[in-house]
C-alpha cells in the first residue's frame, strides 16, 4: 500500500488512483501531479525537466493518455486513473516499448527516458502502427539531450511490428 | 555508492534498511528505490566494505558467492562508460560479467584519480583511455593471485590453469573452482610483480556489442539519480541567485512568500535567496511570490554586443605562439592571402536534469548527495563552505541525467550547503534537497565560452602552403585547472588546432586569452576541439572552393601522413555517395576531426528552403576510434553527439543584456526535436590501435559538415553560429 509523507499543517485529502493502487494524499489543490509523485510519494521515475510542459520529461498517463504532470493541478485528476513510468510495464503497451529500449539499447543518460517511453506506449495503444510521421509527431514533445532519437523512432517500430507478430 | 543491486536475483541483505527508508512504500513498485543512508547510530565512516572478499586493488571485490562487485572511478552520465569499465575489468579478470555489481566510486583522489588529471574527474572523453592499462593490469593482477590460490590448493602450476567466466580451471585433471570458493584463499597471495596481459584476439568481452549494465532500471524508473535523492524527514529548496553575475541581495519582502502553504523557511545569503518548503511546488510558490531587489554591481550594464566588440579586438592581439612550424611569415607572403574568421556563442548546458544537491548539516558532520562529475572538488568545497574537515564530508555519488561539463563544477553543492547552514529551529540538521528551476539552471550557467578565430593562409599548387591560426576566447582551463594554462596557452583552447589533422608545412597557432565581462565560462562537451574543428574545417571548404577542387579530394591530398584520418575520409565519402547528383536546394558537407584521439569523417546531407530553414536529411560518421570496447555504446555516443552538436549549430545562443542572460528555458533555448532528427548511419573502422575518446568526438564534426552542406547547397558561407537564416535567404543561389 502506498504510504505518502504527511506534511503538518496541510490537510487536504485528494484520492488518487496511481498503477492501480488507491492513495489519499495531502496536497494543495494548484499543486502539479508531478511535485505530488515526486516529492510526496516519492515516486521518483517520473522527471523535473523543464516545469512548462516543454521537454516532456514528467509525462505519465491519465485515463490512458500522456499528459505533463508538471503543468497538471492535482486537483484536476480527480478519480481517474494515473499511470506513472513505474507502473507502465503492466500495460502490453508499455512492456512492449520497454523491451524494444532495451533491445536496441535506447538509453543514454536515461533522465528523460521516462518521459519517452510513457509517450511511445501511448502512441502505440492509440495507433498501433505508426509510421515515422506518426512517431515524429506524438515523440516531438519529448526532449533528449543525449540525442537518442534515431533508436527512439527505430525502437518504436520494433515494438510494433512486435505486435504483428 | 551502490546502486545497482538488482543486475541480478542476488540477495539484498539491506532491504530492511530500504523498507524503512522508502516508509515501506509498495514493494515492487519502489522495491530499487536505494539510497545509501546511515541510520544516526552508524558510524560516520562505512565498515570496511571489504570484510570477507577478495578485494585486491581498489576496483574488485568478490565475496565468497561469486558475486563481483566492480568500483567505478569515472561517472555515468550516459556515455556508457560503466559499462564499458566493466568490460575491461572483467576481461582481464576473466570474471563472470552476469555477476557483476556496480558502486559509484566514494571520493577519493589516491584511489581513483583519473589517471590523465591526477584527481577525480570525468571529462575530455579519456575514461577509457586514461584507465585502459591501469584497470587491465589491476584485474590481471587479481585474476594472477586467484590462479595462485588455486593451484596452491591443487598443488599444480599456476602456469597449467586456465580461467573463464569466473572459474579457474586446471584442464589436464579436470578440476574447477568458482572465484567465490576462492575469495577467502586469495587473499593471502601477493600479487605479481609482472603480469601479462591479455593478446587482444583473445579478448572475449571488449570489442561486443554487449548490453549495458545501467539501462535496465532506466526503463522503468527505478534508476536514482541524484535529483531522485528521498530521505527520511526531507524538506526541499529552490533558489533565486542574483541575475547579473557578481551582483547582491539588496531587500527582500517575503510578506507573500511566509503565507504560502507549505513554506518552512525563507533563506537570505548575500548573493541568493532561497525557499524551503515541504515539497518543491512550496518551496517554488514561495520563490515566485518573493519580492527581491538586487544590487546588480559592476556588471549591471553589460551586453552581447559589448562582449563581442571587446572579443572582437582582443583577436586583434598577436596571442602567445602555441605551435610554430616551417615559416610562415615568409609562406604567407610568398602567396595570395585568403583570410575568414569563425565566431562561437555562448552556450548553456541543459542537462536534462536540472541542477541538484542534497545535503545534511549537521555541527560535525555533513554529507551530500548528488551526481557530479567531481567527487572530490564536490567534498573539498562542500568542506570549505561547512568550515569541515574534508573527512567530515560524505559525497555519494549518483548517476547523472547528463554532464556534458556542467557538473564539473561544484557550485550546486556549495549552495545548498550554504542554505543548509542558515535553517533554522526544527529545521537545523534535517536533509535539504536544493532543485534550482529550469530557468535558474539556464541563467546560472558556466557558459561555453564565445570564441572567435582568425585564419590566414597561402596555397601553392592546390594544397595550404601557409596558414597563421588564432584562437581568441576565455581560457576555462586559467579558472579551472591553472597548470593548464601556461604562458598565455590553454591546452584545451588550442586542441585540434596546434595538432590539426592536414600536412602543411609553414603554420602557427596562437592563443588570444579574453574573458568575457560578467560571463563566467566552462567546459562544454566537446571543449575546444568544438571551436577549431569548425574553424579549420570551414576554412578547408572555402580555400577548395577557391583552387576549384572537390572539398574530400582537397582534403585528401593533405591528409598523406596520416592514414587514420584518410581511411576515415575515404570510407565517409564512398558511404555518403558523396559526388553523386542530388536535388536542388540540396547539399553535402564533409568535415573530419582527430579529436580526443579518435578519427572521424562526416557527411552532412541538409536541405535549405526558401526561407533559409535548415532540414537535415542524412549523416554518415565513419569512425576509427582504436580498439572499441563496447562497439554499441561507440556508436550510440556518435549519434547522440553529432545530435548535441548539431543542436547547438541550429539554435544554440546564449546572450547577455543588462548582464542578465536572456534565455530562461526550452521554449527560447531550442533542443533539436525528434522531428528534425536525420538519419545516422555509423560506420566503425576496424583498429588494434589503443581505444580513442568517443564521448565528444562526433559533437566537434557535426556542426562544420553541416555548415559545409549549406555551403555547397546555396553558395552561402556561413561563419558563425547558430546558422543565420535570414543570410541563407539573402544569400541562397537562385
Amino acid at each position: 500500500m502506498l504510504r505518502p509523507v504527511m506534511f503538518e499543517g496541510v490537510r487536504m485529502a485528494t484520492t488518487l488512483t496511481i498503477n492501480g493502487e488507491q492513495i489519499s494524499v495531502d496536497a494543495p489543490p494548484d499543486m502539479p501531479l508531478l511535485w505530488v509523485l515526486r516529492d510526496v510519494l516519492g515516486l521518483t521515475g517520473t522527471k523535473f525537466g523543464c516545469g512548462i510542459a516543454q521537454c516532456g520529461a514528467c509525462t505519465v498517463h491519465i485515463d490512458g493518455k500522456p499528459v505533463r504532470s508538471c503543468v497538471l493541478p492535482v486537483a484536476a485528476v480527480r478519480d481517474r486513473p494515473i499511470t506513472t513510468i513505474e507502473g507502465i510495464g503492466a500495460t502490453q503497451a508499455g512492456a512492449r516499448v520497454q523491451k524494444a529500449w532495451l533491445d536496441l539499447e535506447v538509453v543514454q543518460c536515461g533522465y528523460c527516458q521516462s518521459g519517452q517511453i510513457m509517450a511511445a506506449a501511448a502512441l502505440l495503444a492509440a495507433t498501433p502502427t505508426p509510421d515515422d510521421s506518426d512517431i515524429d509527431a506524438a515523440m516531438a514533445g519529448n526532449i533528449c539531450r543525449c540525442g537518442t532519437y534515431v533508436r527512439i523512432r527505430a525502437a518504436i517500430r520494433q515494438a510494433a511490428s512486435g505486435r504483428q507478430s | 555508492m551502490k546502486l545497482f543491486d538488482n543486475f541480478s536475483d542476488l540477495a539484498r541483505p539491506d532491504i530492511s534498511r530500504r523498507s524503512l527508508l522508502t516508509g515501506g512504500l509498495a514493494a515492487g513498485v519502489l522495491l530499487a528505490f536505494h539510497l545509501p543512508v546511515r541510520a544516526a547510530n552508524e558510524p560516520i565512516q562505512p565498515p570496511d566494505v571489504t570484510d570477507g572478499k577478495f578485494a585486491p586493488n581498489a576496483f574488485i571485490r568478490i565475496d565468497t558467492d561469486g558475486r563481483t562487485t566492480l568500483v567505478m572511478p569515472q561517472v555515468e552520465m550516459g556515455q556508457g562508460v560503466y559499462t564499458s569499465i566493466a568490460m575491461i575489468l572483467a576481461e582481464e579478470l576473466d570474471g563472470d560479467m552476469a555477476r557483476v555489481v556496480l558502486e559509484h566510486a566514494p571520493p577519493s583522489d589516491k584511489l581513483y584519480g583519473n589517471p590523465a588529471f591526477g584527481i577525480q574527474a570525468t571529462g575530455n572523453s579519456n575514461s577509457i583511455r586514461a584507465w585502459w592499462m591501469p584497470l587491465r593490469k589491476a584485474a590481471a593482477s587479481a585474476r594472477a593471485m586467484l590462479v595462485q590460490a588455486a593451484a596452491r590448493q591443487w598443488q599444480v602450476e599456476a602456469a597449467s590453469c586456465t580461467t573463464s567466466k569466473g572459474e579457474v580451471a586446471h584442464q589436464p585433471s579436470g578440476r574447477r573452482i568458482d572465484y567465490g570458493a576462492l575469495a577467502d584463499p586469495a587473499r593471502s597471495e601477493t600479487p605479481p610483480k609482472d603480469v601479462a596481459l591479455k593478446d587482444p584476439k583473445d579478448f572475449v568481452y571488449i570489442g561486443q556489442p554487449l548490453k549495458r549494465l545501467d539501462t535496465p532500471d532506466k526503463v522503468n524508473g527505478k534508476a536514482v539519480y541524484g535529483i531522485d535523492a528521498m530521505l527520511p524527514g526531507m524538506k526541499f529548496a529552490t533558489l533565486a541567485a542574483c541575475p547579473v553575475r557578481g551582483g547582491k541581495v539588496a531587500k527582500v519582502d517575503d510578506t507573500a512568500a511566509r503565507k504560502v502553504a507549505g513554506v518552512r523557511q525563507i533563506v537570505v545569503l548575500d548573493d541568493l535567496v532561497a525557499v524551503v518548503g515541504d515539497h518543491m511546488w512550496a518551496a517554488k510558490k514561495g520563490l515566485d511570490a518573493l519580492k527581491i531587489d538586487w544590487d546588480e554591481g559592476a556588471n549591471a550594464t553589460v551586453s552581447s554586443e559589448q562582449i563581442w566588440r571587446e572579443l572582437r579586438a582582443a583577436s586583434e592581439q598577436g596571442g602567445a605562439i602555441a605551435k610554430s612550424t616551417g615559416d610562415v611569415t615568409k609562406a604567407l607572403a610568398a602567396g595570395e592571402r585568403i583570410e575568414a574568421s569563425y565566431e562561437m556563442p555562448f552556450l548553456a548546458h541543459a542537462t536534462m536534469e536540472p541542477i541538484n544537491c542534497t545535503v545534511r548539516l549537521r555541527p560535525d558532520v555533513c554529507e551530500v548527495w548528488t551526481g557530479t562529475q567531481v567527487m572530490t572538488r564536490v567534498q573539498s568545497a562542500v568542506a570549505q563552505a561547512a568550515g569541515l574537515p574534508v573527512d567530515e564530508v560524505i559525497v555519494n555519488n549518483h548517476l547523472l541525467g547528463g554532464g556534458f561539463g556542467r557538473k564539473l563544477e561544484p557550485d550546486m553543492a556549495v549552495a545548498a550547503v550554504r542554505i543548509a547552514g542558515k535553517l533554522d529551529g526544527p529545521l537545523q540538521g534535517v536533509p535539504l534537497k536544493v532543485v534550482w528551476t529550469r530557468e535558474e539552471d539556464m541563467r546560472h550557467d558556466v557558459y561555453r565560452p564565445v570564441y572567435r578565430d582568425t585564419i590566414a593562409a597561402t596555397l601553392s599548387d592546390g594544397k595550404i602552403a601557409a596558414w597563421k591560426y588564432k584562437v581568441a576566447g576565455s581560457s576555462v582551463m586559467a579558472r579551472w585547472f591553472p597548470p593548464a594554462f601556461q604562458k598565455g596557452i590553454d591546452i584545451d583552447g588550442v586542441d585540434c588546432a596546434v595538432d590539426q589533422p592536414y600536412d602543411i608545412p609553414n603554420l602557427e597557432v596562437a592563443f588570444v586569452q579574453a574573458e568575457p565581462r560578467g560571463v563566467t565560462t566552462g567546459f562544454w562537451r566537446g571543449v575546444g576541439p568544438n571551436n577549431n574543428v569548425f574553424a579549420i574545417e570551414c576554412f578547408m571548404d572555402e580555400l577548395a572552393r577557391r583552387v576549384g577542387q572537390d572539398p574530400v579530394a582537397f582534403r585528401r591530398a593533405m591528409l598523406g601522413k596520416n592514414p587514420r584520418m584518410r581511411a576515415a575520409l575515404d570510407l565517409a565519402a564512398e558511404k555518403s555517395g558523396w559526388g553523386q547528383a542530388l536535388p536542388a536546394r540540396v547539399g553535402r558537407g564533409v568535415a573530419v576531426t582527430p579529436a580526443f584521439a579518435s578519427f572521424i569523417a562526416t557527411v552532412v546531407e541538409a536541405e535549405v528552403d526558401d526561407a533559409g530553414e535548415v532540414h537535415l536529411r542524412r549523416i554518415v560518421s565513419t569512425v576509427d576510434t582504436g580498439i572499441a570496447v563496447n562497439p554499441d555504446t561507440v556508436v550510440a555516443q556518435i549519434e547522440g553527439g553529432l545530435i548535441f552538436g548539431l543542436t547547438a549549430a541550429l539554435y544554440g545562443e546564449i546572450t547577455i543584456a543588462k548582464g542578465r542572460v536572456q534565455q530562461s528555458n526550452f521554449n527560447d533555448y531550442r533542443i533539436l526535436r525528434i522531428d528534425q532528427a536525420p538519419k545516422i548511419e555509423v560506420h566503425l573502422i576496424k583498429s588494434g590501435e589503443a581505444p580513442g575518446g568517443i564521448g565528444e568526438a562526433a559533437v566537434t564534426v557535426g556542426t562544420p559538415a553541416l555548415r559545409n552542406a549549406i555551403y555547397a547547397a546555396t553558395g552561402v558561407a556561413l561563419r558563425r553560429m547558430p546558422v543565420d537564416r535570414s543570410l541563407i535567404a539573402a544569400g541562397r543561389k537562385a
